[in-house]
């Protein structure tokens, strides 16, 4: 072992270093066994920084003129090409990529953040708080989904929180539920006895015991909907119901700026739709390759 | 089972109670002012603007004005369009055979794609043939319905010059005209619906080919294909049918999309419509009628289970 000398050198609790082992061991592990997952989690990571650092990347402002270039198909200059308003496509995507993904993670962070919250306890609690909550995930669940966030949209304005909320509230039921599920898996196992029987309080065994041994479908489930609240957000610019401007676009209401002149540029249709297939695509092979190695029981559905 | 009947419905009595006054108070908080929206004029006089909130009932005591509203939703009213005047159940009605066959067309466009993919998939669990079918199937869960609608109006009209005839045609006066505008449109929206079937399919086969009575019948010596689709596939269908009803809440979220982009005069496009002008009546008719079948769907679902499968009614 080589991390004795380090050990010597600065001192560690051995549990932290244990742990700090054990991560990388997984991510060996991971990227052996699922090579495909660790190729699309690296193109995930890609993704983030890109939108990360997206005013950095981008050669031009996205909306910046270009009046020699309407229509352009791709080229040296314009890799992307330009679009009927005389803007670079290629900086515009790149810049997209900030409203498409940062929404797609703050819908999954509200829906993940609601659903769990309300798993928990209708798991965890029983009786008439299950019940009650219960019926208000029927509730949430008898909209049909996008319709649900056109409505919501329709009564309060656009801003980033209200979109993320939209689309959060399409999550949190299907978070709710599953994180129900596992709840009822843990809570009759004999340490959670042990902590109530040393008079931990419910909130404590709920929070300190229940939720990490719950954590694992949960970060699954989260993973798998990133894919598809990226898809929500570019239904809903794409249905001008987004927050996207000229100065901050996103991949869906690009495709809306662009739809009358798709025929003559198929560079317009193709690229922002492609950038969106390849963003979800890259999610959700991730989020099934982590199901596969962090939740056994829905391997392979 | 007449016991779990009555239990569901009534849960499923009350889901909708809560809805409609879920949706009727939020079109209540609504900002933006109705007489705005009524006379499409920047200012409108206090006195006029009096006499329109008289005229839609909004002088009255909310509760009032619910119980009102919910009266003639009872009796198969609701209301009055604000822009265009209409009767909004009328209107409802009348588009709803289009969305129907819209949904109907692309659920079996999706079905007839899926479960052969689902099937070949499990026999040939980690094989090249079932990775090369499950990346088909993530792929296709990774295309966005509107795109991809959009392309399939536009590229066959460049290349072949083909297009789909313009507007719609009712089913029952001319039948071909009418499947040749809505196949493209049902292709768009079943396609992801395909791709999750195919992955439950799969999932669900790989399931009960695990089971003994599927090692005995192979035991028996009767042959693969006879085992697959007489003993396994049935079997295997429960989760599939849960899936459906689940998903069709997505597929009438499609909806609002596609009719938008194909100009199908549905209840998907009319929602878009009137939420974009703000008429608030038809948006509460329409959002009240899409949950009630959502949850008379889900309600069929649950006692068709219990129906097949008494272990479910004492769960």
């Amino acid at each position: 072992m080589t991390t004795t000398t380090t050990v010597i050198q600065q001192p560690m609790a051995p549990s932290a270093l244990a742990q700090r082992r054990n991560i990388w061991r997984g991510l060996w592990r991971f990227t052996a066994r699922r090579p495909v997952g660790a190729v699309a989690g690296l193109l995930c990571i890609l993704l983030i920084l890109i939108a990360i650092f997206a005013h950095q990347l981008a050669p031009s402002a996205p909306d910046a003129l270009f009046p020699a270039a309407k229509l352009k198909p791709p080229s040296a200059a314009h890799p992307f090409g330009t679009d009927n308003l005389f803007r670079d496509m290629f900086s515009r995507i790149i810049v997209g990529s900030q409203i498409s993904l940062g929404v797609g993670f703050a819908s999954v962070f509200v829906g993940t953040l609601l659903g769990t919250f309300f798993g928990l306890i209708s798991g965890y609690a029983r009786d008439w708080a299950d019940m009650a909550i219960n019926r208000m995930i029927d509730t949430v669940m008898a909209f049909p989904p996008l319709i649900l966030a056109i409505f919501f949209l329709s009564i309060f304005h656009a801003t980033f929180l209200t979109v993320s909320l939209a689309i959060g509230i399409i999550i949190a039921p299907v978070t709710a539920r599953i994180v129900r599920s596992a709840v009822l898996g843990v809570i009759n196992l004999q340490y959670i006895e042990a902590a109530q029987a040393l008079g931990s309080s419910h909130t404590r065994i709920m929070f300190r015991h229940v939720l990490p041994n719950v954590s694992a479908p949960i970060i699954v489930i989260a993973s798998i909907q990133i894919g598809n609240a990226i898809l929500a957000e570019a239904a809903l610019s794409f249905l001008s119901l987004g927050i996207a401007t000229d100065a901050h676009p996103s991949w869906g209401k690009m495709l809306q700026d662009t739809r009358s002149v798709w025929q003559q540029g198929w560079w317009t249709a193709v690229i922002p739709g492609v950038a969106i297939s390849v963003a979800v695509l890259a999610f959700n092979m991730f989020g099934d390759a982590l199901r596969d190695a962090l939740d056994p029981r829905l391997r392979g559905s | 089972m007449t016991k779990y009947i009555v239990k569901r419905l009534l849960l499923a009595v009350l889901v909708l109670w809560v809805v409609s006054i879920i949706v009727f108070s939020a079109v209540r908080i609504i900002p933006g002012d109705v007489c705005k929206i009524v006379t499409a004029a920047p200012d409108v006089d206090a006195k006029q603007c009096a006499s329109i909130k008289h005229g839609l009932g909004l002088d009255k005591p909310v509760v009032t004005q619910y119980l009102r509203y919910m009266g003639g939703v009872l009796h198969g009213d609701f209301g009055t369009a604000l822009i265009s005047k209409r009767r909004v159940w009328p209107e409802i009605r009348t588009r709803i055979p289009l969305t129907l066959e819209l949904a109907v067309l692309a659920t079996a466009f999706a079905t007839v794609l899926a479960l052969p993919i689902g099937i070949i998939s499990a026999i040939r669990r980690d094989r090249p043939a079932d990775y090369g079918l499950r990346l088909l199937t993530i792929g296709w869960l990774s295309i966005p319905g509107f795109w991809l609608g959009t392309m399939l109006i536009i590229y066959p009209a460049k290349w072949w010059g083909y297009s789909s005839p313009p507007g719609y045609t009712d089913i029952w006066i001319d039948p071909a005209k009418n499947l040749q505008q809505l196949y493209l449109p049902a292709i768009a929206l079943g396609l992801a619906l395909s791709a999750s079937l195919a992955r439950i399919t799969r999932s669900s086969m790989l399931e009960v080919l695990r089971q003994d009575y599927v090692r005995t019948a192979r035991a028996k010596g009767l042959v693969g294909r006879v085992v697959v689709t007489r003993h396994a596939l049935k079997n295997a269908m429960i989760p599939v049918i849960t899936l459906f009803a689940v998903q069709f809440g997505f597929l009438l979220g499609g909806t609002v999309v596609l009719e938008s982009i194909f100009s199908l005069p549905g209840l998907g496009s009319l929602t878009l419509a009137s939420v974009l002008i703000k008429d608030y009546p038809v948006v509460q008719g329409l959002v009240l009628f899409f949950a009630t079948v959502l949850v008379l769907i889900n309600l069929l679902v649950d006692i068709s289970y219990a129906w097949f499968d008494p272990r479910i009614r004492y769960a």
